[in-house]
């Protein structure tokens, strides 16, 4: 037997422990639009008694249960793994189920709006199919040539860890509908389809860099990038877009990667 | 109404329905009919590993895996099944990889591994490094790289439509029906051949694991339409949900050397388990906290949980392997797991049970005979490679290798045989069905109902149970099913009606809940995740097979569930006490 020993407590955990927070009432004012009923979006203001603790999508979700059940967005996972729930709150894209009420200012209303960019089908359900075009034209999977090895491919540990941080993208579209040019230039790629093609441009394995940076080298392609870092402040999973779309314009004029 | 036609239907685009894609786009005309869009499914928020005996740290052979996954599963596996799994274990992983998906890797450049729950050298001496993994994402990385592959492949997608009937024409498979989200337009798939890989049901719990679209629709379809549902009474809670959350926080933490610990700090496993310790099966781990806690031993001023406690570990290990799981303590209780252990309590995870098949993925329409034409894989699916128990990273390792098998199997039935003609009015149970809902105008609330149940679902049928919680289960569910027939839904639109789409989800789940409560209580034993205190020990002369569920339905057009029973297969392992 280990010997027992004794947690050393926080404060914060103590604080978490306790519970019996203290329910605030908090406003959300929401960005609402269903062009069945009425051709112009609207605004509409939803109170709640909330624990700040809650995420932002228990919000919305007590809002479809028990205010009104039209309210319509897109979510899964609700802990910030499958991407579905990527808004604009407080004018920032946030995933919904990853932002806690205490951390956007709950003394004043909430405002939540569907992501930019991309066309409004209902409340703050976009059409994503532009976005995922994007991803697709830039062959974002492991090109290779000659034959499979019997077992796996060898990559080292460094080799690995090159490309570690695109690997985290969820898809969520937080990056490319915060990027102003995007919003000005429906051709342009967006961050998340420069972020996948990172992914695979710095993956040892892969031999389909050349392909990929050519057509990252079009007049839509990587070179509209602004450098405005509102990518990477959005990505909700810490990626650093921004670095990442560098990194890829200098593989374009070194052909080094 | 439209009508589409092609030789193969998947229904579902997480790992299961990807894999089958994978295969039968390149043998058939196939279309992928998901609920959500590829990336969203839950596939992604698996963790920890998948494992297989690559023996790339350490000896490791696929028997050994094949003994581990029988017992995990307290000898209801049949052993046929597993012995498949486990054996193609070694090429799924070598062929995930291959296809770019980015594993942690040895200082050799090899797949690195590492322990996990159950897995261990030479049946049960001691926990063996078999998990492959990338981080504590490798469901994300498992399903991203499916999602690529299909892209690369040309897989055709049909996103945001619901699958809401199977489509049986004397006896054989003949399509789907499918509701369009964005337009509240149904289509008729009519099919050679379709794979159900819509995933599970752990949305009738409470505190889960699960995604909210996590609704057993495939299971429920199926069931409606008189197939079997096989060993839904074994339900997988996993130790470490993050308190009140439930939130997965991996088995991997332990496998990295995380330790459980109560109120004392005390290392509460070492009694259960001496030699797995905190690495023993997940129903024994969720038992213990569930005893600690009973006991007076829990943690917090109603001592209702214990602690994962990952304190001891470097701060650069925890960095680079478990990356994700302390960044959610973080986000959502506000705690340093460098400094403060973290508040768990189970949750509710995985269904053993579901769709009957074969090894070849084909669904069984009885003990013997399959539909033609029809196949399932995945958690939607019960071979049953899980038994009462699944071990961790098997579920991995299943989507991979059954969403292989059922994608081939299925595209070869569609290429050797005719469409099947669609039966007259094909719509007709979709279109009354969602026509009834959008024009309810009852007085009940889906929210209110579906609260309910998982309320009711935590208390009476989760890690503990007794005849008497869950006979107070079925009657809870049945008072629910009368009121769910008065609900209303305030969206009558058809544009994006979620509103709608719950609703239909909350019926997917009563009829599931029923069947799970009336086997489990039907089960007077107790095997893995089934746990009855008033049968406290495994029957292996009464129980010893899988239930097997079916709807009856009565002239009056009520319904009734029938239970019948089907032999475990055996192979090489005679059933023993099950010991970690």
């Amino acid at each position: 037997m280990s010997t027992p020993t004794v947690e050393k407590h926080s404060a914060a955990l103590d604080a978490v422990e306790a519970g019996g927070t203290k329910l605030i009432t908090v406003t959300f004012r929401i960005r609402r639009f269903n062009p069945e009923e009425h051709p112009e979006p609207v605004w509409v203001d939803y109170q709640l008694e909330m624990d700040p603790k809650e995420r932002v999508l228990d919000a919305l979700n007590t809002i479809k249960w028990e205010q009104d059940g039209t309210l319509t967005y897109r979510r899964s996972c609700a802990h910030g793994i499958c991407g579905s729930d990527a808004m604009r709150i407080n004018g920032r894209n946030r995933l919904a189920c990853k932002t806690l009420i205490k951390d956007v200012n709950p003394e004043k209303p909430i405002t939540i709006e569907a992501i930019k960019g991309l066309t409004v089908l209902k409340d703050l359900v976009v059409d994503m199919d532009p976005f995922f075009q994007a991803y697709k034209d830039v062959m974002p999977f492991l090109i290779t040539k000659g034959n499979d090895p019997t077992r796996e491919r060898l990559q080292s540990a460094e080799d690995r860890e090159r490309f570690d941080d695109t690997t985290k993208c969820i898809l969520c579209a937080a990056c490319t509908s915060s990027c102003p040019v995007f919003w000005n230039d429906g051709q342009y790629f967006g961050p998340a389809a420069i972020v996948n093609a990172h992914r695979f441009i710095f993956d040892s394995r892969d031999e389909g860099a050349e392909q990929r940076l050519e057509i990252l080298n079009d007049r839509e392609g990587v070179w509209r990038c602004r450098t405005t870092f509102n990518c990477s402040e959005a990505c909700p999973r810490g990626i650093e877009v921004t670095k990442a779309i560098q990194e890829v314009k200098r593989a374009l004029v070194t052909r080094r990667f | 109404m439209q009508i589409h036609q092609y030789d193969t239907v998947i229904v579902g685009a997480g790992g299961a329905g990807m894999r089958a894609a994978i295969e039968s786009t390149q043998r058939s005309r196939t279309a992928v009919l998901t609920k959500l869009y590829p990336t969203r499914s839950h596939t992604g928020a698996a963790q920890g590993g998948m494992c297989a005996a690559l023996a790339n740290v350490e000896e490791d052979n696929w028997e050994w895996h094949t003994f581990d996954t029988v017992k995990g599963g307290d000898y209801l596996v049949d052993q046929d099944a597993a012995e498949i799994m486990c054996k193609e274990a070694i090429d799924a992983v070598l062929d995930l990889e291959k296809m770019g998906l980015p594993f942690s890797r040895t200082e050799q450049g090899r797949i690195d591994q590492r322990r996990f729950g159950g897995h261990s050298r030479n049946h049960g001496e001691a926990p063996v490094r078999r998990s492959c993994y990338a981080a504590d994402r490798t469901g994300h990385m498992i399903l991203q790289t499916l999602f690529q592959n299909c892209v690369k492949h040309g897989v055709e997608f049909f996103n945001e439509f619901y699958v809401l009937d199977l489509l049986i024409n004397e006896g054989r498979t003949a399509g789907v029906v499918a509701y369009e989200l964005a337009t509240g337009e149904i289509h008729v798939f009519q099919a050679k051949a379709v794979v159900f890989a819509s995933g599970g049901t752990g949305k009738m719990f409470k505190v889960s694991s699960n995604a909210h679209t996590l609704t057993g629709d495939g299971q429920a379809v199926a069931y409606r339409r008189g197939l079997p549902l096989e060993d839904m009474e074994f339900f997988q809670f996993h130790p470490t949900g993050i308190w009140r959350m439930g939130i997965l926080l991996t088995e991997g933490a332990r496998g990295e050397g995380g330790i459980l610990r109560n109120k004392d700090g005390e290392r509460f496993m070492e009694r259960y388990a001496p030699v797995m310790k905190d690495l023993a099966s997940r129903d024994v781990c969720s038992r213990a906290i569930y005893t600690e806690i009973r006991e007076g031993r829990g943690c917090g001023p109603d001592g209702d949980h214990v602690y994962l406690d990952l304190t001891h570990l470097p701060p650069e290990q925890l960095d680079a392997k478990l990356p994700d799981i302390t960044e959610f303590a973080r986000t959502y209780l506000g705690i340093e797991p460098y400094t403060d252990p973290i508040p768990i309590q189970p949750t509710a995870h995985y269904a053993m049970g579901g769709i009957p098949t074969n090894v070849e993925g084909e669904v069984l329409r009885n003990n013997t005979e399959v539909v033609p034409g029809l196949y399932a894989a995945g958690e939607v699916a019960c071979v049953s490679v899980h038994g009462a128990n699944r071990l961790g990273t098997n579920s991995l390792l299943d989507i991979n290798v059954f969403g292989r098998r059922a994608g081939i199997a299925a595209a070869e039935f569609a290429e050797a045989n005719e469409f099947v003609p669609l039966p007259e009015n094909p719509e007709q149970l979709v279109q009354d069905l969602v026509d009834g809902l959008r024009e309810a105008t009852g007085t009940e609330s889906v929210a209110q109902i579906r609260k309910e149940l998982q309320e009711s679902m935590d208390t009476n049928a989760m890690v503990y149970r007794t005849g008497a919680t869950l006979k107070q289960a079925v009657e809870d569910i049945a008072a629910l099913k009368v009121r769910y027939k008065n609900v209303a839904i305030q969206d009558k639109g058809f544009r994006y009606n979620t509103d709608l789409l719950e609703a239909i989800e909350l019926g997917n789940l009563l009829d599931l809940a029923e069947v799970l409560a009336v086997s489990a209580l039907a089960r007077e034993e107790s095997r893995g995740g089934h746990y009855r205190e008033d049968f406290p020990t495994r029957d292996d002369v009464k129980f010893m097979q899988h239930t097997m569920a079916y709807q009856e339905v009565a002239e009056d057009g009520s319904t009734s569930i029938r239970l019948d029973y089907k032999p475990v297969v055996q192979t090489r392992y005679q059933p023993m006490e099950r010991k970690y």
